[in-house]
């Protein structure tokens, strides 16, 4: 068992936007890009070129079909990786103490010399965020570029993580949810964001944005966009094919 | 007992990223973004690719950087890069072959191609791939005197390139692109995700941002289709069909921009209506060819250029010859107000509501004139009339092959086009926007160049725009096609960008005549790049009676142990993009954004021989450039007879096409001052690195819109270099190069096309555009082959090229093929399942998913997934040659024979662009539920490769760095 602190400074997530994520895997390589030459073991691949390639990831995209009551089926893209949970419970249940959540920032991570490679944190956690490595048998996890954010080797204005830098949607942000005035803590609260799985109580960080209402393709022709009504205005008193045009003219002078 | 949190822990937060940053461009895909690479030291002490990230100061992807990006060290490092020049041992097609020096090769190559040059230049047949290199590959063939070259627009998106550039002088991606900070309605039609990856990706969610609404038209509801508001779920071939019904909406409701009509494009322009006359449908003139209109204001017939002229736009004029004509405008109000395309009589076949065609005509009426935006810029016509604001109609568009890779897809752009100018939505604010050096209509591009003569060069550029029936490329009996590819013949007439697809094929059928090489870059024609691949495959093998090759030599250069490498007898190995010089050239089409004229290089930020032991390796273009030294080709040797260009980057510096333009626009002049026009630099490349890889000049403010009829434009695309004068772009509504290709079917005009191709130009080369069915769908029993089939391009994949990637092909190693629901019921099938799929041309077995949100008639799977086992170094038994597999072996290069045994190309009558997606098919159970998918091939050799990574390896990469 590891202890999770009382509580942390600042709590560092991020806000994923399903509105606009086209499941493009930007997030993804780039994330298994930086980290495999960073922070910890590389994020190996066994078998990479050959009839069962599998490597470690610490962020993945996944894709959903969804039936709504009226209209016609949709895709959701679902990007997910460690969601920095309050109570997260992949460090409670570490024997070893590796599994940490930083008292300063909130920041769930992996001591890599103390992990033993058990894997009950994966399983632990709701939401497999967790990926073993195929080489080191070392759990890895989305650290939120711990080794990017204060990084003093990178300009400052690229000190977040790999992901919210490269997503080409600008779907991902990153940000401190203790700050109810940073610009994550607004757009959860314009837009509504969500928990993942509320009722796992492990009160993630990492919050989500829905998807907005689509138009629904049978509706009604709507008042505000009827061409007839539009036309009644252009086409008054005119006669034949195209008697329109005359008084348009006539406006052009 | 707990474990304290606060234990102290080895934590660095601070580590060293990079021992240098080397700025260059991208080229995981064709979208050309800016990408930093971070150097750093590898275990061997050579200089290693540790990360690379987008470039924040790019024009194109301003930091962000897609999948395919991140994962380019992957594509870097691979183990199926080749290492030295290989000569053939096997047979062809077995991969087996022996390393040879690069002066053996290019002696080779030398003496293979000096005696067509001097004999028969035609016999060789040069294309390329994907490339972009274009300005330099076809220059070096015209310097050959081959006609038979062109890159790979014409198996891509030339419908949609040349239905551009005919109708406005622009098109989408390298041409054009929405307004994205100011558009209100935005509608993407026939695209998941584009050569235009990024730049999408951040408009979408701008207009995300901004609430603005995005429409989405694709049988396919994945990617961008996923994340639009509406989607409309079209049936495959109907696109035309679906936006000339927007069109009549518009029309009835007078909702179209009559100024701007009668300003800028043809609408008002007299058609002479004299049936029986040989210029019955083309433009009535005066002496001075100007077109005539009808003054509104006099009843007179006038020139269209008169000063002050109020053009009407119906009615009927008498010409001076008595003949009578009618404007543009009323020709087309007649055609597309026909009951034919109502909302309702096109629902059936596009399999749209017509309740959901009225409400998007509606909406896009709606944003185009409620909700028009004024910009307080004044700016000058070209006519020198001054305006004091700019006006934009916010409603933009976005497609790409969707639309454009069927039979009738020359129409289809077209029919697009057609909307947005009725709109006004060309180049105003809001709108689309050209991007420099476009607009550049066909006034201002070159004709297609034919002629061969031994020992000399092409009289001029083999790809343009002909303007009639006089500029085909036909040998002296009028029928011949001049070109192997048959490109400018009456098979094609406008096709240019040649048909890369044909070329095998037609030099197997030595129609319309043999070749001895075949020469090829980046194109991978024995497998995802070619139709009916098998018989491609066939071609490129089957011997003549005498036991030789019927193609007799092919050279072949790429990076990558590709399906095609195997194929060839001379292998020239190409770097990788991180160890190369390219151009992102102004005399191609560079990376410009719209509101300034921009271009880029690659440059070696890594060089070959330290990224791997053996690594032997030459960039393409530089090989290109000492071929040309060696066969003596004009402009590649100087006065002492020695090579002019040392490699490609010396020829990106001071090569000039005419004097002071040259490939790149930025620090030209002695001290490099100069943009656009001035002598060369030495020190160019220098400054373009300095400036992370590109150049990039703003547009003036008063010339950033209405680009095809702003003189402050004009002037300043002449002082860029970008044009020699003011070019003046009348939008072509009505296209009179396709009536007069109708005169001559019609037997009134000369030349005359032979009789079995009289009613297909007949109806097909509409002046107006028009939809007619898809020519497969046409030719074969619907009831026999129902459903559509189709490939969507994935966003974490690039071609063939990603499959290779120890990374991308965790995301994208097999490719099911997507079931509508309902088909699956029809034919029992559930996920996981294996199927046949059958179409007139042949069968696959493929694996099976069930998916809802896709056209009920449609079945899809992912792009160039599927590979030959044993290619790109991927263990036989990869799961891409095992479960992936093409489409392409369903897709015949010929449609069905027809009555008289005639067989058509699968390609669009006008332009010759292949029709990958009119392919029809049914469905159903195998009978064998396992593996692997059908048809599967010889196991391809892999020659040596240039890495000590081994199948089977644990990959750990960079493990120098970590621990």
């Amino acid at each position: 068992m590891t202890a999770l602190p009382q509580s942390t400074g600042k709590k560092l997530g991020l806000v994923i936007d399903l509105d606009i994520c086209v499941g493009c895997h930007a997030c993804v390589v780039v994330c298994k890009e930086w980290n495999t030459s960073g922070y910890g073991a590389p994020l190996a691949d066994s078998d990479p070129y050959g009839s069962e390639p599998s490597g470690a990831w610490l962020n993945r995209v996944h894709t959903f079909e969804v039936q709504p009551d009226v209209g016609p089926a949709s895709i959701v893209h679902f990007p997910k990786s460690c969601l920095h949970c309050e109570t997260a419970p992949c460090v409670t249940v570490c024997p070893t103490g590796a599994s940490y959540k930083r008292s300063e920032d909130g920041i769930v991570l992996v001591d890599e010399d103390m992990c033993i490679g058990c894997g009950l944190c994966a399983w632990a956690c709701p939401y497999g965020a967790r990926e073993m490595d195929p080489a080191e048998k070392v759990m890895k996890k989305c650290t939120l570029c711990v080794d990017r954010i204060y990084n003093e080797n990178i300009p400052e204005i690229d000190r977040e993580p790999a992901c919210v830098k490269t997503c080409p949607a600008n779907a991902r942000h990153f940000g401190d949810f203790a700050d109810p005035d940073s610009d994550v803590s607004v757009m959860v609260k314009e837009r509504g964001g969500i928990d993942l799985m509320p009722e796992q109580g492990t009160k993630p960080v990492n919050k989500y944005l829905m998807p907005r209402p689509k138009t629904n393709p049978l509706m009604e022709v709507d008042e505000t966009f009827s061409l007839a009504d539009m036309a009644r205005e252009n086409t008054t008193g005119a006669t034949g094919l195209l008697g329109w045009i005359d008084r348009a003219l006539d406006r052009l002078g | 007992m707990s474990a304290d949190p606060n234990l102290p822990r080895a934590l660095d937060t601070n580590p060293h990223v990079s021992d240098e940053i080397r700025q260059t461009t991208c080229y995981m895909c064709a979208c050309r973004c800016g990408i930093n690479v971070h150097l750093r030291k590898g275990a061997d002490g050579q200089p290693k690719v540790r990360y690379i990230e987008g470039n924040r100061n790019h024009p194109i992807n301003k930091g962000v950087l897609c999948a395919k990006g991140s994962a380019g060290i992957m594509q870097h490092y691979s183990p199926a890069r080749l290492k030295k020049p290989l000569l053939r041992t096997g047979e062809r097609g077995e991969g087996k072959f022996k390393e040879i020096e690069w002066d053996e090769a290019m002696s080779l190559a030398t003496n293979w191609l000096s005696d067509i040059r001097n004999t028969d230049p035609k016999k060789l047949a040069f294309f390329t791939g994907r490339d972009q290199s274009q300005s330099l590959t076809g220059w070096w063939a015209q310097q050959f005197g081959t006609p038979n070259f062109a890159a790979h627009g014409g198996f891509c998106s030339v419908n949609m390139a040349a239905g551009g550039i005919y109708t406005f002088g622009g098109a989408f991606w390298e041409f054009g692109s929405p307004d994205w900070d100011k558009t209100e309605l935005f509608m993407i039609f026939g695209v998941a995700e584009d050569h235009d990856s990024n730049p999408i990706k951040m408009g979408l969610s701008k207009l995300k941002q901004r609430g603005a609404k995005i429409i989405a038209v694709n049988p396919i509801r994945t990617a961008y289709n996923a994340i639009a508001d509406e989607w409309v779920g079209i049936t495959p071939g109907t696109d035309g069909l679906f936006i000339l019904a927007l069109i009549h909406e518009l029309l009835k409701a007078g909702k179209v921009d009559l100024d701007y009509l009668i300003r800028y494009t043809n609408a008002p322009w007299l058609v002479i209506d004299d049936e029986n006359s040989k210029d019955h449908g083309l433009f009535a003139r005066n002496k001075k060819g100007e077109p005539l209109v009808l003054d509104r204001k006099t009843g007179k017939v006038v020139s269209s250029k008169k000063k002050g002229v109020k053009p009407n736009l119906k009615g009927e004029a008498t010409l001076p010859s008595k003949q009578k004509a009618v404007p543009v405008f009323e020709l087309l109000a007649r055609k597309y107000l026909n009951e034919e395309y109502s909302p309702e009589s096109v629902s059936e076949k596009t399999g749209i509501t017509d309740s959901q065609i009225k409400r998007i005509a509606a909406e896009i009426a709606h944003a185009a004139f409620e909700k028009e935006i004024v910009i307080d810029q004044p700016w000058v016509d070209m006519k020198g009339e001054k305006h004091d604001k700019m006006i934009g109609r916010p409603v933009s568009f976005h497609a790409m092959r969707g639309i454009s890779a069927h039979s009738n897809g020359f129409q289809t752009c077209r029919a697009l086009h057609l909307l947005q100018i009725l709109l006004g939505s060309i180049d105003c604010p809001g709108g689309y926007r050209f991007k420099p050096p476009y607009p550049r209509p066909v006034e201002g591009q070159p004709k297609p160049h034919g002629g061969c003569k031994p020992g000399e060069p092409l009289p001029g550029p083999h790809l343009g725009f002909l303007r009639g029936p006089e500029d085909l490329l036909l040998e002296d009996d009028n029928l011949t096609p001049q070109r192997i590819d048959k490109a400018f013949s009456w098979d094609a007439p406008m096709s240019s960008h040649g048909l890369m697809h044909m070329v095998i094929s037609n030099a197997h059928a030595r129609d319309p005549y043999g070749i001895d090489v075949l020469f090829m870059y980046m194109a991978n024609m024995s497998w995802n790049s070619s139709m009916n691949s098998k018989g491609v495959m066939k071609m490129l093998s089957d011997k003549d009676e005498n036991g030789e090759y019927i193609i007799p030599k092919i050279i072949y250069s790429d990076a990558y142990n590709s399906e095609m490498v195997a194929f060839a007898d001379l292998i020239l190995p190409d770097t990788t993009y991180l160890e190369r010089h390219d151009c992102i050239s102004i005399l191609d089409r560079p990376i410009s954004e719209p509101e300034a004229l921009a271009d880029s290089i690659r440059w070696p930020v890594v060089e070959p021989e330290t990224q791997a032991p053996g690594r032997d390796v030459r960039g393409f273009q530089s090989v290109l450039l000492d071929l040309g030294y060696r066969l003596g080709l004009p402009g590649m040797v100087n006065d002492e007879g020695l090579a002019k260009y040392k490699d490609y980057a010396d020829y990106m510096v001071n090569h000039e096409r005419k004097p002071g333009i040259g490939p790149l626009a930025g620090w030209r002049g002695k001290k490099g001052e100069k943009k656009g026009r001035g002598e060369p630099n030495p020190d160019q490349l220098k400054r373009y690195i300095e400036n992370g890889g590109f150049f990039t000049a703003e547009v003036p403010e008063e010339a950033r819109y209405f680009k095809h009829a702003n003189m402050a434009w004009q002037n300043w695309a002449v002082e860029m270099g970008l044009q020699d004068a003011p070019i003046e772009n009348i939008f072509q509504l009505y296209l009179e190069p396709l009536r007069k290709f109708q005169l001559c079917a019609e037997g009134k005009a000369e030349p005359q096309p032979p009789d079995s191709h009289r009613e297909r130009i007949k109806r097909c080369f509409d002046p107006l555009p028009t939809w007619y069915a898809p020519f497969e769908g046409a030719a074969i029993d619907t009831d026999e082959f129902p459903l559509h089939a189709l490939t969507q391009r994935p966003a974490a994949m690039y071609h063939s090229w990603g499959s290779q990637n120890a990374w991308l092909r965790q995301i994208h190693g097999e490719n099911p093929l997507y079931v509508p629901g309902g088909v699956c019921d029809e034919a029992g099938l559930k996920t996981g399942d294996w199927a046949w799929v059958i179409s007139h041309h042949g069968k696959i077995k493929v694996p099976i998913a069930r998916m809802e949100a896709v056209n009920g008639k449609t079945l899809w799977t992912w792009n160039a997934i599927g590979k030959r086992s044993g290619a790109w170094n991927l263990d036989p038994d990869a799961p891409e040659a095992k479960k992936g597999f093409l489409l392409n072996h369903l897709i015949k290069e010929l449609l069905p024979a027809k009555e008289d045994g005639m067989r058509w190309s699968n390609s669009d009558p006008i332009t010759g662009q292949a029709a990958w997606f009119d392919l029809r098919v049914r469905i159903e159970k195998a009978e064998n539920q396992t593996g692997p998918s059908q048809p599967q091939f010889p196991r391809q050799n892999s020659p040596k490769r240039s890495v000590r990574t081994r199948l089977g390896d644990m990959l750990k990469f960079g493990e120098e760095w970590t621990k």
